[in-house]
């Protein structure tokens, strides 16, 4: 037997593509659920009854929304990559069928990421008509610059998905409870979701303090091109800042992931 | 091997070392291992829990980076080649990883598009091994529901899916039952038929006795013995092995059981005794009495046949389990 050609690279990358994508679709109502319940209940309590009881000004949906779509972005991402990346190194060891394809285990690494960026994106495709729905018309809102709402979106699906990489294959399965909650939920609080960035200068010690943190640009770029009424970060300094951000989780999630790979 | 012409070498180490990370400078999990498989060939690779194996079949399938020395499958080396190697290899892993997620069939339907066969002829090769593995009816299973047994030889039809060169197999028979052994064995007898290098580990010494055709026997990450089985059995001492447990230290002992007619040779461990004898029945009594007259009580004597199995206690002074 004569050694074969090697199988492109490209046709793996597929391959590997196509299996989390069925995957994603098979579990689909799980997924939604997981990740977009949180952003869903907390729109339901601050975008439709606190208004309507006269707590918080009707405008406030206009600095909410973006920050809720960037939160589902955040969460769905993150998870989508290391949930599944816990489970597969940990207990089932499933992953060495994947690891065992014809192909670099970076790009079996940066699969994962593009799946993990393409769950984000439905996550955000359904969050925004339901928010929409549940808080009536918001004020500013605008899709014409649709260009820059799918590059911040994307951006930020690959650093967030790029985080889950690390996570899943950083943290100690035991461990991944506990550091989604020590991790994500005050990512998730201190992430400009449910305010503007600009309001943070009544607290400037926050306001610097809370720019370590990925969410920020991903809120205040949803912000800058779906309400960009209201004050917002510049988007190309947004757009810098998550590319940096996704090349710094990437390359540190590949290497983490590489470890675990290779005994 | 006879004849003149060199067989194709299939897989080939040279020095190869691991050591794991640990205390001490760490855990040395091979030290120093060459091997030449010629193609075609049913290698094993037989040896206790942390004696190497499962370290080999992890370099040789490019899963574990050797901290030195080299190593290649079909020519093509497995630090700076992995892709080229993990396309030439089919792997069944210790314990059955399939693909939860999936069902039976999709674990082979995908397992084929990562590797680029053609959708049509991977379903085609896929429907043949279900068939050919007693699968056939559990295609659209989830892989959960079904049973260990069954799991194992999934793995073996996905390892087999994309055609693969060589077959590493890594203790495809731990967790079995006896019938479920034997359906194993006559399924890598037609692999190996049909012309396929097998590279299996195990701790059974039956296992290796009966199918391979070459033996390697690990030790703590060295290589103590590489032959046919016959001619490995050929190597272990004389006669049977006669295991005679004390009370205390055996030393005393020993010596006089050394001079019994008929004990080709004797070891001592602690309060174990081993000799070898041509005719154990007309032995034993000696070996008692030996015992005795050095003062100790004899508290079991166990008897095995030559076999791998004294080979490998005659080569470490230990069992394999």
């Amino acid at each position: 037997m004569s050694p074969r050609p090697l199988v492109p690279a490209r046709r793996v990358f597929v391959a590997l593509l196509l299996r989390d994508l069925r995957v994603a679709r098979r579990e689909l109502p799980y997924f939604l659920v997981r990740t977009t319940l949180q952003p869903i209940l907390f729109v339901v309590v601050f975008g439709y009854l606190l208004p309507k009881m006269g707590f918080v000004q009707r405008g406030y949906g206009s600095a909410l929304l973006p920050g809720i779509l960037a939160m589902s972005l955040a969460l769905s991402s993150v998870q989508s990559v290391a949930l599944p990346m816990v489970a597969d190194f940990g207990w089932t060891k499933e992953i060495e069928d994947r690891l065992l394809a014809p192909a670099s285990a970076r790009m079996i690494a940066f699969e994962k990421v593009v799946a993990g960026v393409l769950q984000g994106l439905i996550a955000v495709l359904f969050v925004l008509p339901i928010a929409r729905l549940i808080m009536g018309p918001v004020a500013g809102l605008t899709l014409s610059g649709f260009g820059s709402v799918l590059g911040v979106t994307v951006l930020g699906a690959t650093a967030f998905s790029a985080l889950g990489l690390l996570m899943g294959t950083a943290i100690d399965p035991q461990q991944i409870g506990l550091m989604f909650s020590v991790i994500v939920a005050p990512m998730i609080f201190f992430g400009c979701a449910y305010y503007p960035w600009q309001g943070l200068s009544a607290v400037p010690a926050f306001k610097y303090a809370v720019l370590v943190n990925p969410l920020v640009y991903v809120s205040e770029g949803m912000r800058g091109t779906l309400t960009p009424a209201l004050p917002h970060m510049p988007i190309v300094a947004v757009l810098f800042a998550l590319a940096v951000i996704a090349v710094i989780f990437w390359t540190w999630g590949l290497r983490t992931f590489e470890r675990r790979a290779f005994g | 091997m006879t004849g003149t012409t060199t067989p194709e070498v299939s897989i080939r180490t040279r020095v190869l070392r691991k050591v794991y990370p640990g205390k001490a400078g760490g855990i040395v999990a091979l030290e120093g291992l060459d091997l030449d498989v010629p193609a075609g060939e049913f290698f094993g690779l037989l040896g206790p829990n942390g004696a190497g194996k499962t370290t080999t079949i992890g370099i040789l399938t490019t899963r574990v980076r050797p901290t030195a020395g080299e190593a290649s499958v079909g020519g093509a080396d497995v630090v700076r080649e992995p892709v080229a190697v993990k396309q030439r290899i089919g792997v069944v892993p210790q314990r059955p990883n399939p693909d939860r997620s999936l069902t039976v069939r999709e674990n082979l339907l995908f397992h084929g598009a990562y590797f680029g066969i053609p959708r049509k002829v991977t379903a085609e090769r896929a429907r043949t091994l279900l068939e050919t593995l007693g699968l056939a009816e559990r295609g659209d299973a989830k892989v959960d529901e079904i049973s260990g047994g069954q799991q194992q030889r999934l793995m073996i039809a996905r390892a087999l899916l994309h055609d693969p060169q060589v077959l590493f197999l890594d203790e495809p028979s731990v967790g079995l039952d006896p019938q479920a052994r034997l359906e194993l064995w006559e399924i890598l007898r037609r692999l190996h038929a049909e012309g396929r290098t097998i590279v299996m580990t195990t701790h059974y010494m039956e296992e290796a006795d009966r199918l391979c055709e070459r033996v390697a026997i690990m030790d703590r990450g060295r290589l103590l013995a590489l032959d046919s089985p016959a001619a490995l059995k050929a190597r272990a001492p004389g006669g049977t092995l006669i295991e005679v447990i004390l009370d205390e230290d055996a030393t005393a002992s020993a010596a006089g059981a050394r001079v019994l007619p008929g004990v080709l040779r004797v070891d001592v461990e602690g309060a174990v005794m081993r000799a070898y004898a041509e005719r154990p029945g007309e032995s034993i009594a000696g070996l008692i009495k030996a015992a005795e007259q050095a003062g100790r009580r004899v508290m079991h004597i166990a008897l095995s046949p030559p076999s791998l199995e004294t080979l490998f206690i005659s080569l470490t002074g230990r069992k394999l389990d």
